[in-house]
């Protein structure tokens, strides 16, 4: 062996030496890794429609993902491999109601990656969380189909429709009978307030729906299976994929507020139960705030931006126009993310926070 | 790692470590290479100035090359023989530029020259032990070669309390350290005693990282019965041997970044330096070798060995099984901080810890992909930066932008390009930014300088006009006079 024949190599190689096992494509599959039970679940609860509409999304995030890296003419390979175009698609999917029709799976998934990802040039230049900015961009255009919620029919129940009618309701060639529909508690608790009943009544009522742990009700995908993304967060958590302080504090920004709330009026204001539990509160918490491309990157920085997250998430259920505000408040705290960087850079070793050189006790 | 640790910060990070089984391998000695190529400058400061001429014979240990100005240190032939050449040979850098360096053939015979022994080192004063160190020309041999009786002699000036023996060898594959605290630890306790007496340090703490258990055992057996000397066993974690960390570790003392250990009262030296001040004072020898690792998978026989300066990377690998399969890379320190060499045919100086030669497995290297934000390496960083941020500033070329979120302060330590998913090569950015900002300070020193004359020429002409105009004047003046002096004669006579 002639070690001189590596003088020839274009670029000097530097330290340091050794790989670590770290790579982007790894951290995507273990975040996909660990939504695949909820996923599952909303897939037995909704049946074959949410099955069409989750492939739907995903596929056309890939698509426009490719679509957009050809144009900018950059390496399809390496960026379409990376398997953020997927986690984008797959997050989007299990915020959309299980059995909306197929154009806002291809919509969505054109708002996620043209409008909020490649048009700032690509993985980790976007200021938004790209399927955030679709769900709300679908939310505000298409009210209608966003909102239309359907009660679980379990894949293996009687009632659930079968491969062929379920593929008839995903191209909106069959429309949804009223009889499965039902309204999302969040979004239940909001009508009736809005006609002024108090909510002592209104949950009393046979007909609302009722927080069920287990996921028995109408919602998304990232909302009925709550109890199975908040496991799949913390397993995430444990792999050092993402770091307790944002969901943490997510959650308290929601729940603290919601049990203030609730114990001093019940009838205006929810419990934190049914907060945390629904409108995928967990899903926000542990899948979508704590995106690194768009959360702050210190540790206090995260506390500020998860609690802002859940504060904002509480104050636009509670007093907004919308049932639903976990992806409005990120949104919004994704414009705060640089200045709150800014704001918490931490203290260098040797050096005050103001970053003056500290002072040598004599 | 336990539950807590998750919510826990914590700088720094874990490679795997590979320092088995080439750190339980007996130490063994080379024997003399024919020629030996021992360069100038093997440490911070200036180089050294040769003091033998081609031809001449030299002795083992004896000083071949002085000392030049108050940082530098001397450089001793490592074996007999003939000196041959003094010019310039490759050196052990990425650039494979040329430096200079002293060649000798030796005889064979590899005689010292008489040695000077000191049998009461503590009858010596501070000072004095300091320049016995000096002439031995020891430097600080866990990579940094800041000649040691220059920090020694910091006692002098600063107030020390604490001495830090750094024994943590917290790059991984490397284990000369490790080796050395095993096989003569009572030597390095010796050294520890004279260094307090240098530097007046009332207590010495000896950090070693817990993933060596023998030296751990090795040291606190030697260090027994002295009271001032404690061993303190401190987490394995990269980079726990850089100073400002183990300081903390230590002491939980922070050093303010524009100040030195010294003025905390905190001198930190290597064992390997320790036991090389031992050698000096007790036994007279100059530093004309050293213990080293030899690593890596594609290396024969991995293991440590005792090496005389100036031995060719070539000759060591040859006498250590050659290599095993193909070398990809060839690497002089270790795999966190080292660098590349150009080819074998460079020599061993002072600084070398190890010999890494790895195969293809192991440099498997990845493209930079985008940066996602993840913070990694702001949790890895043990200086508390934003090496993300840092970088973005540094790509827009706004130095001045990196300089301010503390481009300054970075060790170049590399955590922060290890755990980068993106592979994004972090720590080459703050090298060259650092590089680009010293060329900055130079070019601003020098259009400073520059200006400083330019103003002294103008001033200067601007004097001499003046003075001459003044001159001219003053001729004038006694021209004038002196005709009118002739005038009023010749008036005086025509009356």
């Amino acid at each position: 062996m002639s070690p001189l024949s590596m003088a020839g190599s274009a670029t000097p190689a530097a330290a340091p030496h050794v790989p670590s096992k770290a790579s982007v494509s790894r951290t995507m599959f273990l975040v996909q890794a660990s939504l695949v039970p909820a996923t599952l679940y909303g897939f037995w609860l909704y049946g074959w429609p949410a099955i069409f509409l989750f492939l739907l999304t995903v596929g056309s995030c890939v698509f426009w993902e490719a679509l957009c890296i050809r144009l900018a003419g950059r390496l399809t390979k390496p960026q379409l491999t990376d398997g953020s175009a997927i986690l984008t698609g797959w997050l989007l999917a299990m915020t959309l109601p299980p059995w909306a029709p197929w154009w806002v799976a291809v919509v969505g998934g054109l708002l996620a990656i043209v409008f909020g990802k490649q048009v700032f040039g690509g993985l980790g230049q976007n200021p938004f969380n790209p399927a955030m900015v679709a769900r709300v961009a679908l939310l505000v255009s298409f009210p209608v189909p966003l909102t239309l919620w359907v009660m679980p029919l379990p894949i293996s129940s009687a009632d659930a429709p079968g491969f062929h009618q379920s593929l008839l309701i995903t191209l909106g060639a069959l429309p949804i009978p009223d009889a499965v529909t039902s309204a999302s508690l969040l979004g239940y608790a909001k009508t009736e307030l809005s006609r002024g009943l108090d909510l002592a009544h209104a949950m009393g009522a046979t007909h609302a729906p009722a927080v069920s742990y287990i996921g028995e009700r109408a919602g998304s995908l990232g909302e009925t299976g709550s109890l199975l993304i908040a496991g799949g967060g913390l397993v995430l958590f444990f792999l050092g994929v993402i770091t307790w302080e944002i969901p943490l504090a997510m959650l308290l920004g929601l729940a603290i507020p919601a049990l203030i709330g609730h114990s001093v009026n019940p009838a205006r204001f929810l419990d934190a139960g049914s907060h945390l539990l629904s409108g995928g509160a967990m899903l926000g918490a542990f899948f979508i705030a704590t995106d690194y491309v768009t959360s702050p990157s210190t540790s206090k920085g995260k506390l500020i931006f998860g609690f802002g997250c859940g504060f904002i998430t509480y104050v636009i259920r509670t007093w907004g126009g919308y049932p639903e505000g976990v992806a409005f408040a990120v949104l919004l705290m994704n414009t705060l993310t640089p200045v709150i960087d800014r704001v918490t850079k931490p203290r260098i070793l040797g050096r005050d926070k103001q970053g003056r050189p500290l002072q040598l006790k004599d | 790692m336990g539950f807590m640790d998750f919510f826990k910060s914590s700088w720094g990070v874990h490679p795997d470590d590979h320092k088995r089984p080439a750190a339980d391998i007996k130490t063994r000695r080379i024997p003399v290479p024919p020629r030996v190529y021992i360069p100038l400058s093997q440490h911070v400061g200036a180089a050294a100035r040769p003091r033998v001429v081609v031809g001449q014979k030299v002795l083992k240990g004896e000083c071949i090359a002085e000392a030049q100005g108050n940082i530098s240190a001397p450089i001793h032939a490592s074996t007999s023989g003939t000196v041959v050449a003094i010019g310039e040979i490759t050196a052990p850098h990425p650039s494979g530029l040329p430096f200079m360096a002293i060649t000798i053939e030796s005889d064979g015979e590899d005689r010292w020259i008489d040695l000077t022994p000191i049998a009461d080192p503590f009858g010596l004063s501070p000072a004095d032990l300091a320049r016995k160190v000096a002439e031995a020309g020891v430097v600080g041999l866990g990579g940094a070669t800041f000649p040691s009786a220059v920090k020694l002699a910091l006692g002098l000036r600063s107030k020390i309390t604490q001495l830090i023996i750094n024994g943590s060898e917290c790059e991984p594959y490397l284990s000369c350290d490790d080796r050395l605290m095993r096989d003569a630890p009572s030597r390095i306790i010796e050294g520890i005693e004279l260094m307090m007496h240098a530097t007046g340090a009332q207590e010495a703490l000896v950090g070693i990282e817990d993933n060596k258990p023998e030296a751990i055992a090795a040291m606190q057996e030697a260090a027994a019965g002295r009271g001032k000397i404690r061993i303190c066993p401190v987490p394995a974690r990269y980079p726990m041997g850089s100073d400002r960390q183990l300081i903390v570790e230590l002491t939980g003392k922070e050093v303010p970044s524009d100040a030195r250990a010294a003025d905390v009262g905190v001198i930190v030296h290597n064992v390997g330096t320790a036991y090389a001040t031992r050698q000096a004072v007790y036994e007279g020898r100059p530093l004309v070798s050293r213990l080293l690792t030899l690593n890596g998978g594609a290396m024969g026989e991995p293991g440590n060995y005792e090496v005389p300066i100036g031995t060719l990377v070539s000759d060591l690998i040859a006498f250590a099984g050659g290599y095993k399969g193909t070398a990809a890379r060839l690497i002089m320190g270790g795999p966190m901080m080292g660098n590349v060499i150009p080819h074998a045919h460079v020599p061993v100086v002072k600084g070398t810890a190890g010999i890494l030669a790895f195969n293809a497995a192991e440099v498997a290297e990845e493209d930079a992909r985008n940066c996602i934000r993840c913070g990694s390496c702001v949790r890895a960083c043990p200086m508390g930066l934003l090496p993300l941020e840092i970088v973005n500033n540094i790509r827009a070329d706004k130095l001045d932008g990196a300089e301010q979120l503390g481009l300054g302060d970075c060790i170049s330590c590399g955590c922060c390009s290890y755990v980068c998913p993106s592979h994004i090569p972090l720590v080459q950015y703050f090298t060259h930014a650092k590089g680009q900002l010293w060329a900055q300070e130079r070019g601003k020193l020098r259009t400073e300088a520059t200006k400083k004359l330019a103003t002294k020429r103008t001033e200067r002409l601007e004097r001499e006009a003046r003075e001459k105009a003044e001159a001219a004047a003053k001729r004038k003046a006694e021209k004038a006079a002196a005709a009118a002096a002739a005038a009023a004669k010749k008036a005086t006579s025509g009356a």
